[in-house]
């Protein structure tokens, strides 16, 4: 038994903002992988809940007919990791999420509940930074879009208004169009590991493979929330494609990014592991795109 | 908690098989609900928070956590837990009877979990790598076995279920232990 004082049940959306609006300081349930953990840990014991994990229609993934790629929020990690669009046009993605947990996690864990958290480990948060997700947010006054870097407001804190939810992660179709990412997530372990660090990398070449016509890098666990490093992508953005570009790149993200000492790394290991992590994505990255570096 | 304010709600699902219905505290998990009101005790109370997969169950087909699952979320949902794997004469399934000839059990605390995991991996039809069971079969916890005879275990009943030769590292295993 959960120590839940009330539960409302969603079915749509609109009946979740009339819900959250009539229980101002109820507590969103999605899938329930952080809520749960925290009910039985304590420190939300007590709560009322709004439960939207019955809302269908924030479920699956579609392309729209301007090409973003629009992710319901409650789709699962595992729904995200099997699905087509995602395969074909945001592989780095669907990867990203399968490093969840484990299967039953990925399962249950819905991609909502990863950004609305607003914990800078989750790992579908650096690949949505690095790819300028945008969030929708319905609520009492409507729907809003929101650009993932405005969305986090501290850690553990998003920019989510009374009676408002997270419906959709949206992806334009000029944020992945001619892209190919890289994500790499450090822990101790593989599985059942929270990320010591992750970064997530995506280029986009020139036709003959040889120019970064663009580069986007994200990062969990470097900063209080997930950061993109965008002095080193100024830095990199228009150069050739080369050992010289991937080297001066692990230096540049050092100005970007500022870990901290944590029970799981200290924050020289972790500047350590943005600097070398980077420079694996980008090369991974390169590849996948087409591209060669040559030593 | 106050008395008052308790709060039940009907919930119909398919529970290996069969239709079933019942009326849960909305507190209740999917644990508590298999454990108490069917009395599928096959599905174990480990660590509650999602870590161990001791509590493991099939949801319209996908291996879940069910401690960290509401009970009121499997209205309408098919729902498979270790019990329905028996035959109609009380037989044990290809997988069962795989983790008992390959020593895959100890005190079978983990057991029915990592079973229903694997007949998730089964019934994909997919034949997996080494490294792919591996992480397929990483939400599950084992005090005892070392996890190598469960491997095992699985992986030559995936072999078996879809027609193919055995490696030769598992044929070798084979002639030594029969
Ligand atoms: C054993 C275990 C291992 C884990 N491993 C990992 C891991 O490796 N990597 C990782 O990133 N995470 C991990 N997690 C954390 C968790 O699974 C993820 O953060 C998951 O994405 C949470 O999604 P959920 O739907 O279960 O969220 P919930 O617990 O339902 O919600 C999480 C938070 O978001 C809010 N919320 C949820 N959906 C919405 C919405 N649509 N609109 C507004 N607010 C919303 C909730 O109010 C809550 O504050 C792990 C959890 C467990 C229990
Ligand atoms: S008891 Fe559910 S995962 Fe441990
Ligand atoms: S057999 Fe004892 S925990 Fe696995």
């Amino acid at each position: 038994m959960y120590d839940i004082s009330a539960l409302y049940e969603a079915k749509t959306v609109q009946e979740a903002v009339s819900l959250l609006t009539a229980h101002p300081d109820a507590v969103i349930i999605a899938g329930g992988s952080d809520v749960l953990i925290k009910i039985r840990e304590g420190r939300l014991a007590g709560c009322e809940l709004v439960s939207i994990y019955g809302v269908d229609e924030m479920r699956g993934i579609t392309k729209e007919e301007d090409g973003t790629i629009r992710i319901g929020s409650l789709t699962s990690f595992s729904h995200i990791h099997a699905d087509p669009i995602i395969k074909k046009h945001i592989a780095v993605l669907g990867e990203a999420v399968n490093m969840v947990g484990g299967p039953q996690i990925r399962a249950i864990g819905t991609i909502g509940g990863n950004t609305c958290n607003g914990v800078t480990s989750a790992d579908s948060a650096s690949t949505l930074f690095a790819y300028d997700a945008i969030l929708e947010l319905t609520g009492p006054d409507g729907v809003r879009q929101v650009p993932i870097r405005e969305f986090y407001t501290g850690p553990g804190r998003v920019a989510l208004k009374k009676g408002e939810l997270e419906t959709a992660v949206l992806i334009p179709s000029k944020s992945y169009s001619g892209y190919k990412g890289c994500y790499i997530k450090y822990g101790m372990r593989n599985a059942m590991e929270i990320a010591t660090t992750g970064c997530s990398v995506n280029v986009k070449l020139s036709r003959d493979k040889k120019m970064l016509r663009d580069i986007r890098i994200g990062y969990g666990v470097a900063a209080p929330t997930p950061i993109r490093a965008v002095h080193a992508e100024e830095r990199l953005r228009g150069m050739e494609v080369s050992a010289v570009a991937r080297d001066l790149l692990g230096e540049a993200v050092l100005e970007d990014v500022t870990p901290r000492d944590s029970w799981r790394a200290s924050k020289d290991f972790r500047l350590h592991l943005c600097s070398t992590m980077a420079k694996r994505a980008f090369t991974e990255a390169v590849r996948r795109a087409g591209g060669e570096i040559d030593e | 908690m106050n008395e008052v304010n308790r709060q039940f709600k009907q919930v119909t699902c398919t529970i290996n098989g069969k239709v079933r219905t019942t009326i849960v505290d909305v507190r209740a998990s999917l644990t508590d609900m298999l454990r108490n009101d069917y009395r599928l005790t096959s599905v174990k109370k480990g660590c509650e928070v999602g870590e161990c997969g001791a509590c493991t169950v099939l949801i319209d087909g996908e291996a879940f956590d069910s401690c960290i699952y509401l009970a009121v979320w499997a209205d309408g949902k098919d729902i498979i837990t270790l019990e329905g794997l028996e035959g109609p004469n009380g037989e044990l399934s290809d997988i069962q009877q795989a983790f008992i000839r390959e020593n895959a059990i100890q005190c079978g605390f983990c057991s029915p979990g990592f079973i229903l995991s694997a007949k998730e991996i089964l019934d994909s039809g997919i034949l997996y790598t080494d490294d792919e069971l591996r992480k397929l079969l990483s939400g599950h916890l084992c005090r005892c076995t070392g996890y190598e005879n469960i491997l095992k275990a699985v992986k030559k009943t995936m072999y078996q279920r879809l027609g193919k030769k055995l490696p030769p590292e598992l044929e070798q295993d084979e002639t030594v232990s029969t």
